[in-house]
């Protein structure tokens, strides 16, 4: 695994300033969780770093040279909705072995199916189905292992299990751990939910209106905020403090 | 079971026996009647029908009929070959900003677009005189000019397959542009262009028999049926047969083609209608009506809603009881499947065959929804919050007028009142410069804004039970938090009840004094929600709250997860719905339901650890 690091990037829509300046890096086989409102730039930054988002300013680099945005991206991503993600037409195998780097024979391709599906905890005879005939979740693991199927230096994981329910959430969390440990997976996770990220998470970068404004180890970042905005958050949970019945 | 679907509707079945019919004198008219379509009988020139030429002879004695029969295959053959030279350019020019790149692409659309704003028939005689004519001409002149309509289509149906997740993973992972196109835009655009070029086969034929019909298309000594018509029209008083035989044929083979064409879009659900191949298999059980609780806003008792499906009735809701007290607040949490959504749609009133509601009462603030006409008298004593701010509002009218037609509609109020109490509501839900505000239609406002608006519309009555369904569910936490806290607020004011639906524990916990838990349309527990994290005795529960993390999850330890799959609402298993996903399980269990008693419906309840 690599490291990925924004420097100073910028992307405009017009005149609409999306990204400002944003610089963060994410470092070998750490999870970094990127957290901020809707419309803050969160996916931006992360569909810029693989070439569907096209950059204004600054560079986004792979180990000091920048992320080739043709061909096989060795930075691979996960989308949100696993409704969307998956062909419809087309088998988990397939999918999963379109993504493959080279190509294999057949006894070859069906193994690393296999393997790519007991990483992300799938019976094998799964890559036989077409994904309408899978869960929300059973998809999600399975955009998962399509984004390890590419052997990608860096994972960007853009709010993968907000469409989930909470009862699925919770494995596809413990599988995002599960291969950071076992795989040592550098990874960009992205999401709204700060109590997912405080699971997940390394270290934190909060995201308010296109700029980071705090960022650090993720206990002092959720547990001592330094940035009014990050307290303001924190502030919002449910349970966080009483609802305010007078305002 | 497609194609069965396709053959069994009378469309598809005419559609497809008269396109069989045509295809057939396609292929083996000229080979069966080829000599008797040439034979030349001078004894019997420009004769009308008779027992042996049954729509007459030409004027070279030659027999209609046959040679009716025997133009099928020239004019199927050009129909079928122009229609493919308009879907093949329509493919290629469709794609074009998808392979060529955004600047190239923009210039072709317009370019595209420009051309789809010329009358077709002005384009098609455009390009006959440039291609020349005759059969090869008129093809590539009616295909040519076909190709703007097809690559409109396809672009569009490109772009929004396009915009899918699933491109930009194959575009990340590599695959070029090319395969993108062919793996995965093309097969998932199939189906409507199959639909629209067969039915624009049938058009393509007219065209044909128009140009040869003009003189343009298909010259002697070959024919096809509009040459035929030509050549029958000189004696359209004496033998009208003559022109009318081939233009019956034109008509029969693009009927032929249009129902076939109809039957395929409606096999492939572009004009189906819900509901009408699914059968309620089960007969309607009676429900005994049943008086309701006292001093409740909302009382309801063994609530069903069953939905018609292809595989069988989906029993959503399977018999759910509780009540809401005057000013109370009640959560019903559960996951997607659980019937939470439906629950709260029946309460409100909202649910419309062939999707079927029983109850053995369902009264709102007095009025039983189970009784006919009820509905009406509800507008001023509930309110109503959905998930999605964006689908509640009409975005064609203003806010302001939107939340007074409420009082004009259920108070009979004037126009100016209603406006002047929309402003006021707006107020009341803190939205700042309502006078303005109220003049902006719905997609000024942003969500949590729009969110509030659709709260004040429930204010513009007296609501007794505000029914909020994931009304959060589609906002920043910053903004929920707003929103409940307006929730709140609007409660302490007015009194009124209210019932939370949602799937994020935290959210009821914090608002509601009292929680349901759903499971596969059943209440499986129901408790105070200050209880909820540490007193819940059902394993769903339990098991529920300990899978959402939350800002004191213990991070060293793996999330608790429920093993195995949502009971499938078509075959609810026999007993406890949860028993297969249960640690606790056993026999018992899967055999016989638990009823819900002292607020649990579980028969290990009691061996649940506290």
């Amino acid at each position: 695994m690599s490291t990925l690091s924004f420097h100073d990037v910028r992307v405009r829509y017009g005149s609409h300033t999306v990204l400002d300046d944003v610089s963060l890096e994410v470092t070998d086989g750490q999870t970094v969780g990127l957290v901020g409102e809707s419309g803050c730039g969160k996916s931006t930054l992360a569909r810029a770093a693989v070439g569907l988002a096209p950059l204004t300013g600054g560079q986004i680099l792979l180990d000091g040279r920048p992320v080739p945005n043709r061909g096989r991206r060795p930075v691979q991503m996960v989308f949100q909705d696993p409704y969307s993600s998956l062909d419809p037409r087309m088998t988990v195998g397939e999918s999963l072995a379109e993504a493959m780097p080279e190509r294999l024979g057949r006894t070859a391709r069906q193994a690393e199916i296999a393997r790519l599906l007991a990483l992300v905890h799938l019976d094998a005879a799964r890559a036989a189905d077409l994904p309408g005939r899978l869960s929300g979740g059973q998809r999600q693991r399975v955009a998962l292992a399509r984004a390890l199927a590419a052997r990608p230096q860096v994972i960007l994981a853009d709010e993968i299990t907000s469409a989930l329910d909470v009862s699925v959430q919770g494995a596809v969390l413990n599988l995002i751990r599960d291969m950071r440990r076992d795989l040592g997976l550098s990874m960009l996770f992205i999401s709204h939910n700060l109590a997912v990220v405080r699971y997940v998470a390394d270290h934190v970068a909060v995201l308010h209106n296109g700029r980071i404004v705090e960022f650090g180890p993720t206990a002092q970042v959720l547990g001592a905020p330094r940035h009014d905005y990050t307290r303001h958050l924190l502030a919002a949970l449910p349970g966080a403090v009483p609802l305010k019945e007078q305002t | 079971m497609r194609a069965a679907r396709v053959l069994l509707r009378p469309v598809g079945f005419a559609g497809f026996g008269l396109l069989t019919l045509v295809l057939l004198a396609a292929a083996f008219a000229p080979v069966l009647w080829g000599g008797r379509a040439a034979a030349v009988d001078t004894g019997n020139l420009l004769a009308g029908p008779s027992a042996e030429h049954w729509i007459g002879t030409d004027n070279l004695g030659r027999d209609l009929f046959a040679r009716v029969l025997v133009a099928a295959r020239l004019s199927i053959v050009l129909a079928v070959a122009a229609t493919a030279i308009s879907l093949v350019l329509g493919i290629l020019l469709g794609a074009a900003p998808m392979l060529l790149g955004r600047r190239l692409g923009r210039l072709v659309t317009s370019a595209v677009n420009v051309l789809v704003a010329f009358p077709g028939l002005l384009l098609v005689l455009f390009f006959a005189v440039v291609f020349g004519v005759g059969a090869r001409g008129a093809a590539l002149a009616v295909g040519v000019a076909g190709a703007p309509a097809f690559a409109r289509l396809c672009h569009t149906l490109m772009a929004a397959v396009s915009e899918r997740d699933y491109v930009a993973a194959a575009r990340i992972a590599g695959v070029s542009r090319i395969r993108v196109l062919l793996r995965h835009v093309l097969p998932n655009v199939a189906e409507p262009l199959i639909v629209n070029a067969t039915m624009a086969a049938g058009g393509v034929l007219l065209t044909f028999a128009g140009l040869s019909f003009l003189g343009l298309g298909v010259q002697a000594p070959s024919y096809d049926w509009g040459k035929l018509m030509q050549d029958g029209l000189n004696g359209i008083y004496v033998h009208p047969l003559a022109a009318l035989g081939p233009g019956i044929a034109v008509v029969l083979a693009g009927l032929a083609f249009n129902l076939t064409g109809e039957a395929f879009a409606a096999a492939f659900g572009l004009g189906d209608q819900p509901g009408r191949a699914h059968s309620m298999e089960e007969p309607r059980e009676p429900v005994a009506a049943t008086p309701a609780v006292p001093r409740t806003v909302l009382s309801v008792e063994g609530l069903r809603v069953t939905i018609p499906g292809p595989a069988g009735p989906i029993r959503a809701v399977r018999g759910v009881t509780f009540a809401v007290s005057e000013g109370e607040a009640v959560g019903v949490v559960g996951e997607s499947g659980s019937g939470k959504s439906l629950t709260a749609l029946a309460v409100a009133g909202l649910i419309e065959p062939p999707v079927r509601v029983e109850a053995g009462h369902l009264v709102v603030a007095g009025e039983d929804l189970m009784a006919a006409g009820a509905h009406r008298r509800l507008g001023t004593s509930l309110a109503i919050v959905f998930q999605d701010p964006m689908t509640s509002f009409n975005p064609a009218h203003r806010v302001g007028p939107q939340l007074a037609e409420v009082s004009r509609f259920h108070q009979r109020m004037g126009r100016k009142a209603a406006l002047a109490r929309a402003v006021d509501r707006l107020r009341a839900v803190r939205i700042r410069e309502p006078e303005r505000r109220a003049r902006q239609y719905p997609f000024e406002f942003s969500g949590g804004m729009r969110q509030r608006a659709m709260i004040g519309m429930g204010l513009m009555g007296d609501p007794r039970l505000i029914v909020a369904d994931e009304p959060t569910t589609a906002l920043d936490v910053t903004v929920q938090r707003q929103v409940l806290e307006l929730l709140a607020e609007v409660r302490r004011d007015t009194g009124a009840a209210l019932l939370l639906i949602s799937h994020d524990v935290s959210v009821v916990t914090d608002v509601c004094d009292r929680v349901l838990v759903m499971y596969a349309g059943l209440v499986v527990e129901e408790l105070p929600s200050k209880d909820l994290r540490t007193l819940a005795r059902h394993p769903y529960t339990r098991a529920l709250v300990a899978a959402v993390p939350d800002m004191d999850t213990d991070l060293s330890r793996p999330l608790a997860v429920i093993p195995g799959l949502p009971a499938d609402p078509v075959h609810v298993p026999a007993g406890c719905a949860f028993a297969p996903r249960c640690p606790l399980a056993d026999d018992h269990c899967r055999a016989v339901a638990p009823a819900l008693v002292a607020g649990v419906a579980c028969h290990k309840s009691t061996e649940v650890p506290v």
